[in-house]
């Protein structure tokens, strides 16, 4: 019953895919909405990367919001879990597995922090470059379980990185009477400082993302540990 | 050429599901989800969404496979073998108390 129904699932996805594919020209845009941020969107914010424009500045409202079920269900997990003093039983990983993580942390940070930083003219943004941000502090972890994460560190960080969201949202609130309304001048389009306030957001998305998304794999992978 | 390379990754996404189904072991399963995740982050390239691609590989593909697979060790239903780090079988658990008995 339940491989019926999923292959039903597969077979409806199937048949949207098929469609999508030889009914719309690949490619162009079927937008109505859409159109109007395309074109007016990059004088009004600034940003090169519309999608970002439109995430925290359109709709930085949404954001927040986002971030927020992400903090409830870090926090759920968390409390599943339990904060006891753990002993991590895992062994230390391979010759590989170690090598491997020593060359894949500073390639994810650079990336990550890459991601967050140019949220504004690239694809990307804080969401993306904060999963890496995670990955990459995972990854080592994965290597050497003993080592573990500081939690209350990870903790601080995401309070902090979310106080800033709200922070910047509520000085906008009071310089411009409009929560979260890019402040700072739009500087030129395509340079590194420009957007106003987008990457200073975007940086305080990713690290709370980070943060948060880090501290709940390795909790996940603690509360293992203590039961086997 | 753009419409082939589509149907090459449509194709792969839809046996990869196929296959989550059908794979007996739980692992494999989660790795096969992992691959239609990857498979629909490049359709979402071709489509001209390179953010909502990067968002599928970095969360469908890399964070959903962790989590699922230390959730599949929570359960029991995987677990890391051996006491030193040289001898690591990927072995699930099931079979491995079958060979014990």
């Amino acid at each position: 019953m339940r491989n019926l129904a999923a292959v039903l699932f597969i077979g409806g996805l199937g048949f949207f895919l098929f469609v999508l594919f030889f009914r719309l020209p690949l490619g162009a845009p079927p937008l109505v909405a859409g159109a109007a941020i395309l074109e007016e969107g990059g004088e009004t914010v600034g940003a090169a990367n519309l999608v970002t424009a439109v995430l925290l500045a359109y709709r930085g409202m949404d954001t927040l919001g986002e971030l927020s079920i992400l903090f409830a269900a870090a926090t759920a997990v968390g409390l599943v879990l339990g904060r006891r003093q753990l002993v991590v039983s895992d062994p230390e990983g391979g010759f590989i597995l170690r090598a491997g993580s020593d060359l894949l942390f500073p390639l994810l940070l650079v990336v990550g922090l890459y991601v967050i930083l140019h949220g504004h003219l690239t694809p990307g943004g804080g969401f993306q470059g904060g999963v890496i941000l995670a990955a990459a502090f995972f990854v080592p972890v994965l290597a050497r379980p003993r080592r573990g994460l500081d939690h209350g560190l990870l903790s601080f960080v995401e309070g902090l990185a979310g106080a800033a969201f709200i922070g910047i949202g509520l000085w906008a609130l009071f310089a411009r009477d409009a929560f979260l309304e890019p402040l700072l001048g739009k500087g030129v389009l395509g340079h590194l400082f420009s957007a106003g306030t987008l990457p200073l957001l975007s940086m305080a998305v990713g690290l709370k993302v980070g943060a948060e998304l880090a501290g709940l794999m390795t909790s996940l992978m603690e509360a293992e540990g203590r039961e086997s | 050429m753009l419409e082939t390379v589509a149907l090459i990754l449509v194709i792969l996404v839809l046996s990869a599901g196929v296959l989550v189904l059908c794979l007996q072991s739980l692992m494999g399963a989660v790795v096969a989800a992992s691959v239609v995740s990857l498979g629909v982050s490049v359709l979402f390239v071709l489509l001209r969404a390179p953010d909502v691609a990067l968002t599928e590989a970095a969360v469908g593909a890399g964070l959903s496979t962790v989590v699922l697979a230390l959730g599949l060790r929570k359960l029991g239903l995987w677990r890391i073998e051996g006491d030193r780090g040289e001898a690591h079988a990927l072995v699930p658990t099931d079979r491995r108390e079958r060979e014990d008995a």
